[in-house]
């Protein structure tokens, strides 16, 4: 990458740089570990999620003022929460990417965008559905919401982009710097959003601050189901990124087997 | 690195509309939105500076693709990658090229299109100083988007995909800036945030995109 | 202008399209001197030159040079069609801080031709114009993919003087053609070069692996 100008001096010996962690982003050993692993994060996921969600969903007394809809925060706000975190991951795994150049890193953050894409759909259409009979609309410019739509388009540019690319390198590097120069614009589009919807247009004040109005009985399932969500997140991401590891061998088999030909 | 700036200056003015298309782009969307929300001269005086930020960005974004694409087509990116101009200035070069063929017209235009939106009183002056901060930073912006697609047969859709949400900030800012500086309410903060962004595109977006064009040519 | 610039290839590996092509790659380019790069279609000599010239990192090994001293003259000639012959030379001397112009002019003889745009060129003259850009760079290391593409014999003897006269200068020049120029040159051969498929792919471990299918065997 920052080679051209440079391409007189430079040496290419990183075997002896690397320690025990960094190994792992060897997809070789990456598909060993994660085989291993993957069994138990499945059944850690269903043991925090399943109970999470029917305890949320049937075990919590009905909110007065809130009625039944109220229970679609254990899907809304766990949904919320990954879709960002999602997306700080793709930052991380992309600066590695660029910085070390690890083959697992690039791919995990492809496995999840789709993944982080949905967590943000889920989070705008449950918005949208609990916010029908509470604020009596679909949708409000909320800053809240708006930096969710926001940040679905993002996924949609970064995954489109991912898409457009044949040559897998070239694609990694081009999202990777389109990742982190778009996360500058979305966390500089969250402030925007702020300023612009306190300024002259004072309508509709909605508060969308769920969290002020939950107590204890509804925060701890939901706690639970953040947790699940999280290693839903995990379970999702170890699958796809290996079917993404396989992807890239068979691609490479093929490219030795032209190779062979030629 | 001034040869440069002159050539595709040069380039944009003979290429025949590259020039004045986008102007002409920025007139016709002003034209159709009365024809959409009707006629009333107080409903088009407020949307005006939003209407008018619109239209800009998107007349700005039209010609994007001919930042880097044509170079890339005819081999003379190659030849400019190895020159003694390094590959950041190459990408400055061009935006300013961009900026002073696009942006800078729609700036100067900005205030006499707004008169068909009912513009008045000191929003002509809060067009133009808002415009002028703030088109720079979508010509760097797009740049960055060209960069990014400049290897892809058809890059212009997805370019418009991957550009217009890192658009928005400015949008925002600028559109804001606008509409609090003619309501005669205190616009120095979105005015500062956006010529901030302005600013820190200006000064690291062009090694974002010089990293994303060495991508694309090897 | 230092004309006594030399470059270095040392056991250089490079890719096309994820796949090492060319292996251990080693020669010297030396001033005065011309070396023709020979080796079939799809071999890897557009892939070399390109490494050579910085524009594509290198596998593995590296290439010794000073990136400001050699000029890349590929297949297409970087011309644009609305600029006329004297603006495009006139282009590339400024952006490498050249000012006379008139020496590429005479040597590719397109003097009666200086203000005709370049859209109007015949595929022969355009190619004259892309070469005589290699005059107005004033670098001393040529590295040129197929320059007599689409040339008559009048103009490849002047394409061959040209070089003649670049070499007597120190200047050097490594070009990849299937005809003879009639000039005095040594010949490199990539043949033996072609990278092992097989090979290639057991000897890296996942790390800095640019462009290399092979992590994932």
């Amino acid at each position: 990458m920052s080679q051209m100008k440079t391409n007189g001096t430079q040496t290419r010996s990183f075997g002896q740089r690397m320690n025990a962690l960094w190994e792992y982003a060897n997809p070789v050993k990456f598909m060993a570990l994660s085989g291993k692993v993957l069994p138990w994060v499945i059944a850690l996921c269903a043991l925090t999620l399943i109970p999470g969600l029917i305890w949320g969903f049937f075990f919590t007394p009905e909110a007065a003022n809130f009625g039944n809809s109220v229970k679609i925060i254990y899907v809304h706000v766990p949904s919320a929460t990954m879709a960002i975190n999602i997306w700080v991951m793709m930052l991380i795994t992309s600066l590695i990417w660029l910085i070390r150049r690890h083959h697992v890193s690039a791919l995990a953050a492809k496995a999840a965008a789709l993944i982080g894409m949905t967590m943000t759909l889920i989070a705008l259409i449950t918005g949208a559905v609990w916010g029908q009979p509470m604020w009596g609309t679909y949708w409000a410019w909320d800053p809240r919401l708006t930096s969710f739509l926001i940040l679905f388009l993002f996924y949609l540019g970064y995954m489109a982009l991912w898409a457009a690319i044949e040559n897998p390198d070239t694609a990694a590097d081009l999202t990777s710097v389109l990742c982190v120069v778009g996360s500058v614009f979305a966390l500089l589009s969250r402030y925007a959003v702020n300023f612009w919807n306190q300024g002259l247009h004072q309508g509709a004040s909605l508060s969308m601050d769920k969290e002020e109005h939950v107590s204890n009985v509804y925060w701890q399932p939901l706690v639970l189901a953040i947790i699940g969500f999280g290693l839903l997140f995990v379970t999702l991401l170890l699958i796809r990124t290996r079917t993404e590891v396989r992807r890239r061998r068979l691609h490479a088999l093929m490219a030795r087997e032209r190779m062979m030909d030629a | 690195m001034i040869a440069l700036l002159i050539r595709d200056m040069r380039l944009a003015m003979r290429a025949g509309g590259g020039f004045g298309l986008g102007l002409a782009f920025f007139l016709i969307v002003v034209t159709l939105v009365p024809f959409g929300v009707g006629p009333d001269a107080e409903i088009l005086a407020r949307i005006a500076p939003g209407i008018l930020w619109v239209g800009a960005l998107l007349a700005c974004l039209l010609s994007l693709d001919r930042i880097f694409q044509l170079d890339f087509e005819d081999g003379s990116l190659d030849l400019l990658a190895t020159s003694p101009i390094p590959l950041e200035g190459i990408v400055a070069i061009k935006a300013l090229a961009h900026w002073l063929v696009t942006g800078l017209p729609l700036t100067l235009a900005a205030p006499f299109f707004g008169a068909l939106m009912h513009l008045e009183g000191s929003g002509f002056s809060w067009m133009f100083v808002t415009l002028l901060l703030g088109t720079p930073a979508l010509s760097m912006i797009g740049a960055f988007g060209a960069a990014l697609t400049v290897g892809l047969k058809r890059g212009g859709l997805l370019m418009s995909l991957l550009v217009l949400p890192l658009y928005i900030p400015s949008l925002i800012f600028g559109a804001e800036a606008a509409t609090r500086g003619m309501a005669g309410f205190n616009a120095n903060a979105p005015l500062l945030m956006m010529a901030g962004i302005t600013a820190g595109s200006i000064a690291l977006l062009p090694f974002a995109a010089a990293s994303a064009l060495r991508v694309n040519l090897r | 202008m230092d004309f006594s610039a030399s470059l270095t290839a040392e056991t250089l590996t490079v890719t096309r399209g994820g796949v090492p092509i060319l292996q251990n790659v080693s020669f010297t380019l030396s001033p005065g001197q011309v070396l023709i790069l020979r080796g079939p279609n799809g071999s890897g000599k557009t892939t070399l030159l390109r490494t050579l010239a910085g524009l594509q990192p290198p596998l593995a090994g590296r290439v010794v040079s000073d990136p400001e001293t050699v000029t890349y003259g590929a297949h297409a000639d970087g011309l644009k069609a609305t600029l006329s012959v004297e603006e495009n030379l006139q282009f590339w001397a400024s952006v490498h801080g050249q000012t006379d112009i008139t020496p590429a002019v005479e040597g590719f003889n397109l003097t009666g031709l200086v203000h005709r745009p370049s859209a109007n060129l015949s595929a022969g003259q355009k190619r004259r114009l892309g070469l005589a850009r290699l005059l107005v760079t004033g670098r001393p290391i040529w590295l040129l993919d197929e320059p007599t593409v689409s040339l008559d014999v009048p103009s490849v003897a002047l394409f061959a003087d040209a070089v003649r006269a670049h070499v007597a200068k120190g200047g050097s020049a490594l070009i990849a053609t299937h005809i003879d120029l009639g000039l005095e040159a040594d010949s490199f051969d990539i043949g033996p070069y072609k990278a092992d498929p097989a090979n290639a792919a057991d000897s890296n471990d996942g790390f800095d692996t640019d462009g290399v299918e092979g992590a994932y065997l």
